[in-house]
């Protein structure tokens, strides 16, 4: 492995196709940091827009006017700014409000930090889309579907676990999809509030060893990979979760 | 026997968005006006109060700065608009690659559409940015590439894959009793193509269309993370001439997400008005 990282510090030597983050053990590290924050950013925003997309979907079939307009609100209002912009206000502006704690150093930090307040903004960017797709599944079960769980005496959180959320599941699943894929896109977003990430760690480097288009170009295929096999086993998993004779 | 009688009338599921009623709009009335009025007021009041009397009050200091954050909106516009030009010319273009019947050509568009549409934009605006040189010389001829030109290519590259896939989407969802029909009426592919095809097709691709200029205008703020002065690096400097004071920072943001707001939220009603006008019957 290691005559493997080598042989690219001799192709620097060689040619000045600069690659440290394969050759230099410190740059190896960094980047792959930056990989796993990107990845585990995108799980834990993953998690929470979807917590928040069932919630959503609950609140919106409430039979109070105001929970279904403060709903509707937050969806509209989350879907037409730039997540750029609620990611700025959730950690300069509401950040700056909370009180400040103790570190072990013995100086003060925010009670959030930047990954904190990233997953905030943007579970909650991807969960104003989640809330429509869920709301647009569940419409999907019949009530036919459901009357007759009743009667076979399924209580009604069964009904909701093994009857609506599986049938649910499988029409919200190509567009869900399309909302994770586009949740890690927008992971990137995570630069700018310092968020240790793909490219923020990326940037670090090129700034150190004035690299720029290696990097960029290892950026782009790297980014280009990972939502490539994440799109093509998404797809697979819908075809295999496909209703036969259902939809086109 | 008649087929019709095995129809059953208990689905397994029914049609996605079907039946659906959005919320209706709340119909503003005069007494919420007065309501944002009144709050305006007391909110300024409050930023009066916290800051002393030292210091102009926090609405004040939004007015002041209006005009300058607005012209930094209108650029912003003028971003999303030329990239939403040149994407769409280019993308239109892959798109119809793609359904080439040429195989090396749709392989060609085919990657070029995927590469692009699976990158992140910011990343796209990051090579765009640090990948064109600040000038162009053409024998003679210098052509320089100031920074805001080179953030409409950038973000005019993942509109490109997108329109390419929507116009490859709008003309496979055609049915294909349209393309044999021209052909029994001896209309070559390329008369096909530019007079059936896609023709039918600019209905079923405006929604899209206009959601992508929505995406795309959201997305101009990026431009600011690599330096173009558009209103998130203008609210920056507005922020930072303003002393930093941190009660000044929520809103500042709040009125640069209203602007947003305001210019998106129509083009959204507008897109599902015309998702339902133009949506098959069946």
């Amino acid at each position: 492995m290691e005559a493997f990282f080598e042989w690219f510090r001799v192709l620097y030597d060689e040619t000045g196709i600069n690659l440290p983050f394969l050759y230099d053990s410190y740059d190896r590290g960094r980047m792959f940091d930056g990989f796993m924050m990107t990845i585990r950013l995108s799980v834990v925003c993953l998690f929470f827009s979807i917590i928040i997309g069932m919630i959503g979907a609950w609140l919106q079939g409430s039979s109070f006017k105001w929970t279904r307009r403060l709903v509707n609100g937050y969806i509209q209002l989350f879907r037409n700014t730039p997540p750029l912009v609620q990611l700025y206000f959730f950690y300069f502006a509401i950040g700056s409000l909370l009180p400040k704690v103790a570190t072990e150093y013995g100086g003060e930090a925010p009670a959030l930090g930047s990954f904190a307040w990233a997953v905030i903004s943007l579970s909650f960017f991807a969960g104003a889309f989640n809330v429509e797709i869920f709301r647009s599944g569940i419409e999907a079960v019949p009530e036919s579907t459901v009357e007759a769980a009743e009667a076979l005496g399924f209580s009604r959180f069964q009904i909701y676990k093994d009857i609506t959320l599986p049938l649910a599941f499988r029409v919200i699943l190509p567009a869900l999809n399309n909302n994770l894929v586009n949740l890690v896109k927008t992971t990137t977003l995570a630069y700018a509030i310092a968020v240790p990430e793909m490219l923020y760690e990326a940037n670090q480097i090129w700034s150190d060893n004035v690299n720029v288009t290696e990097m960029m170009l290892f950026l782009l295929l790297a980014y280009f990979v990972l939502v490539g096999l994440l799109v093509w086993a998404m797809n697979r998993w819908e075809r295999a979760m496909k209703i036969p004779g259902y939809g086109a | 026997m008649n087929t019709r009688e095995f129809k059953t009338d208990l689905p397994v599921l029914l049609p996605v968005g079907a039946g659906q009623k959005p919320e209706p709009l709340p119909r503003l009335k005069i007494w919420h006006g007065a309501a944002l009025a009144l709050f305006c007021l007391l909110s300024s009041t409050i930023g009066f109060a916290q800051t002393g009397e030292t210091r102009a009050p926090v609405f004040d200091v939004l007015i002041r700065w209006m005009p300058l954050l607005l012209q930094g909106f209108i650029f912003n516009l003028v971003i999303s608009v030329c990239a939403m030009a040149v994407g769409t010319a280019v993308g239109a273009m892959l798109g119809i690659g793609q359904i080439s019947l040429n195989g090396w050509v749709r392989k060609f568009a085919w990657t070029i559409t995927q590469f692009f549409r699976n990158a992140p934009w910011l990343v796209l605006l990051f090579f765009a940015m640090f990948l064109l040189p600040f000038q162009l010389r053409i024998g003679g001829l210098t052509i320089p590439l100031p920074d805001w030109l080179k953030a409409i290519i950038g973000l005019s590259l993942p509109v490109m894959a997108n329109v390419s896939e929507i116009v490859r989407g709008a003309v496979t969802s055609l049915p294909s009793g349209q393309w044999e029909a021209a052909e029994s009426l001896a209309y070559t592919r390329r008369q096909t193509l530019w007079l059936i095809i896609l023709p039918q097709c600019v209905k079923r691709m405006l929604p899209p269309w206009m959601n992508l200029y929505s995406i795309l205008t959201m997305a101009t703020v990026l431009a600011s993370i690599v330096g173009v002065s558009e209103i998130m690096t203008l609210t920056g400097q507005a922020l930072a001439a303003e002393g930093g004071r941190p009660e000044l920072l929520a809103p500042f943001y709040l009125f640069v997400l209203l602007l947003f707001f305001i210019y998106c939220y129509p083009i959204a009603r507008w897109t599902v008005y015309l998702e339902k006008k133009f949506a098959v019957k069946g």
